[in-house]
């Protein structure tokens, strides 16, 4: 037994230190590669050598079945009964305890790398049946200067094609047809002369969608449009004395009286308040006339901080 | 010196357009000069042009018809190579053949279309939510899984079904690149190219849709070809569309590039419509036309776009 290990020992020197026609050097010399049928891992190494080790395991597969060897030191001597082979089941969990109750009093390393390489070609036989069975994608190749140019001139398409001015036209057109029979409930009469305007105007309305650099001239003409629109409507013109800020006085009446009320009360008691409160109320006036376009809630915030600032100012005024 | 050339264009005739010079100003070393300078030369040269363009228009209006005509800009869709297949509607010879054909069955309405959407093995989110929009815009749509099932399978489990066309989704990632629409059980089957999709997220403003059927409009299919592809995507929808709905979906070709939109519009006052896009969008290119169902082999094709021979001309279109 020792005479067979020392054998081992022996081939590993040579494999290792000389040649093996099984062996394959990398451009990273640091792994080295192993090309024997039987190796468990593919790896070059003591440990795995199929030809260095007189106890070892492996696994292989034939026509997608698969097999586990095993190689004893007893039968080192006798080569054509060297390995012996259990075929495995395909049921994936029953092969691995197969491999378990064969290899039992194995080394557990040796116990491990034979289900990894199970797993392995386990998978790559599912693979090979999907392959077979939907068949590879093809790999088609696009030049990419063409794709550039294609989405250029995709660009340049779209821009070319004013798509909503199309669809625009192309609706009208529909409606003029009458393709949407009773669905639009236009009143005719005013739907045919805005049809006789627009027929006149034709020619200038295509020129206006044609050319953006006559813009202009696009404005003036919807101006007048809107101009028109106007005729028959009703609406409600202020007086001429009638001021916006006056009306939002009056609606702010009925919050400010009790304030003002309080102010005349106070004034009766002290004089120089009552000069405060008339500033106050200059300055309302002021900033009223000035603001008086404004939204009327806007002038209420303001309304209330003015009233406050003055007072503030000469009550500063007066500690000093 | 330079002054002097600044003021003589405007001056000399209002009606002849300044000349823009090259590097006039160069010559000038202070840039904040020569900046002022070139300003002021550009700003009468937008004026003279506002001056000429008023002038025609008064024209225009004392002449009437005897004002010389606008100038019509050269565009590529203008200066297009002559085909000899542009359709004329009123041919009898096109009318026959559009009669007979295997759409001629949808327009009639003597078949309502039924369409299944799938699309290549594995989906990514992106191209789920495109083929659900696209099942939106198609009223008589569903959208079933591949499962790796084989195309030609597909095509004929869905025959056995009463549908009526296959559209099949490729893609590579999250980016779609093809298209197949084919109509059964013998109808033509196209192939496209797809591009610049996007999904309603991706676009700014854009509104929800509702369940109506929607009208179709199919701009600018012009050649037989044209004609063919454009009664395809037609016979996909329904021919009595709800007009209550007021959706409409767009099949424009330009240049040969067929733009998809959908929008909901509305008629305003004074002939002007509103247009509310409801996504997706999308663009195809025609890459084949085949006859029958889809089958590369031994399949008979009507046309198959070759860039080298057909695309010798950029105002050369095929459809």
């Amino acid at each position: 037994m020792e005479y067979l290990k020392n054998i081992g020992r022996v081939i590993w020197g040579i494999i290792k230190n000389t040649f093996c026609s099984f062996k394959m050097n990398t451009r990273v010399r640091s792994e080295q590669f192993c090309r024997n049928e039987y190796n468990l891992t593919g790896i070059c190494k003591k440990q795995y050598c199929p030809l260095a080790n007189s106890r070892y395991a492996t696994i292989r597969e034939f026509d997608g079945v698969c097999y586990l060897y095993m190689k004893t030191i007893e039968r080192a001597a006798f080569p054509n009964r060297l390995w012996e082979r259990v075929k495995l089941s395909k049921n994936f969990e029953k092969a691995l305890k197969q491999i378990d109750d064969n290899l039992i009093f194995w080394p557990r390393n040796i116990k491990h790398k034979c289900k990894q390489r199970l797993t392995k070609i386990t998978q790559y036989l599912i693979r090979m049946r999907k392959i077979m069975l939907y068949g590879r994608r093809k790999v088609v190749p696009i030049s990419r200067h063409v794709e550039k140019r294609e989405k250029t001139r995709e660009r340049k398409a779209l821009i070319a094609a004013k798509l909503d001015n199309a669809i625009e036209k192309e609706l009208l057109e529909r409606l003029k047809k009458g393709t949407y029979g009773d669905v639009y409930n236009f009143p005719t009469a005013a739907f045919d002369k805005v049809l006789d305007a627009e027929e006149t105007d034709d020619e200038e309305d295509t020129a206006r969608k044609d050319y953006e650099a006559e813009e202009e001239e696009e404005e003036e003409v919807e101006e007048e449009i809107e101009d028109e629109d106007d005729y028959g409507q009703v609406q409600y013109v202020a007086a001429e004395d009638f001021d916006e800020s006056d009306a939002s006085d009056m609606e702010d009446m009925d919050r400010v009286t009790p304030k003002r009320r309080a102010h005349q009360e106070d004034s009766s008691e002290d004089e120089s308040q009552d000069e405060d409160s008339n500033k106050g109320k200059s300055l309302k006036g002021k900033s009223k006339k000035g603001k008086g376009k404004l939204k009327r809630a806007r002038v209420e915030i303001e309304y209330e901080e003015e009233q406050e600032r003055p007072s503030a100012a000469k009550q500063r005024l007066e500690s000093f | 010196m330079e002054e002097n050339f600044v003021e003589a264009p405007p001056e000399k005739e209002p009606t002849e357009r300044p000349v823009f010079p090259q590097n006039a100003f160069s010559h000038i070393r202070n840039k904040t000069r020569r900046r002022e300078l070139y300003k002021k030369f550009k700003l009468e040269v937008t004026k003279a042009k506002k001056l000429e363009r008023l002038r025609k228009k008064k024209e225009r209006e004392t002449l009437g018809d005897k004002a010389p005509p606008k100038q019509v800009p050269k565009t590529i869709e203008s200066m297009r190579v002559f085909d000899e297949t542009m359709v004329d509607p009123e041919d009898r010879e096109v009318q026959h053949d559009e009669a007979h054909d295997e759409m001629a069955a949808y327009f009639k309405r003597e078949v309502e279309p039924k369409v299944l959407i799938t699309h290549s093995n594995i989906t990514p989110w992106r191209i789920r939510k495109f083929l659900r929009e696209l099942r939106s815009c198609i009223p008589s749509a569903k959208v079933f899984q591949r499962k790796r099932v084989p195309l030609k399978t597909v095509i004929r489990q869905a025959t056995a079904r009463d549908y009526t066309h296959v559209i099949v989704l490729h893609h590579d990632k999250t980016v779609p690149n093809g298209l197949i629409i084919s109509q059964l059980p013998d109808g033509p089957t196209a192939h496209f190219r797809i591009s610049n999709v996007q999904i309603r997220k991706e676009i700014k403003r854009c509104d929800r849709h509702t369940l109506h059927k929607p009208e179709v409009i199919l701009n600018n299919f012009n050649t037989r070809l044209g004609h063919r592809i454009g009664r395809l995507f037609a016979t996909m929808f329904d021919q009595d569309p709800e007009f209550v709905g007021r959706q409409v979906v767009t099949f424009h070709n330009q240049r040969d590039f067929i733009f998809f939109r959908r929008h909901r519009y509305v008629f305003r006052k004074n002939m002007r419509v509103g247009l509310q896009e409801l996504g997706p969008r999308f663009t195809l290119k025609l890459r084949s036309l085949q006859k029958g169902t889809f089958d590369t082999k031994f399949g008979e094709y009507e046309f198959v776009h070759k860039r080298r021979e057909m695309d010798t001309s950029r105002r050369k279109f095929m459809l």
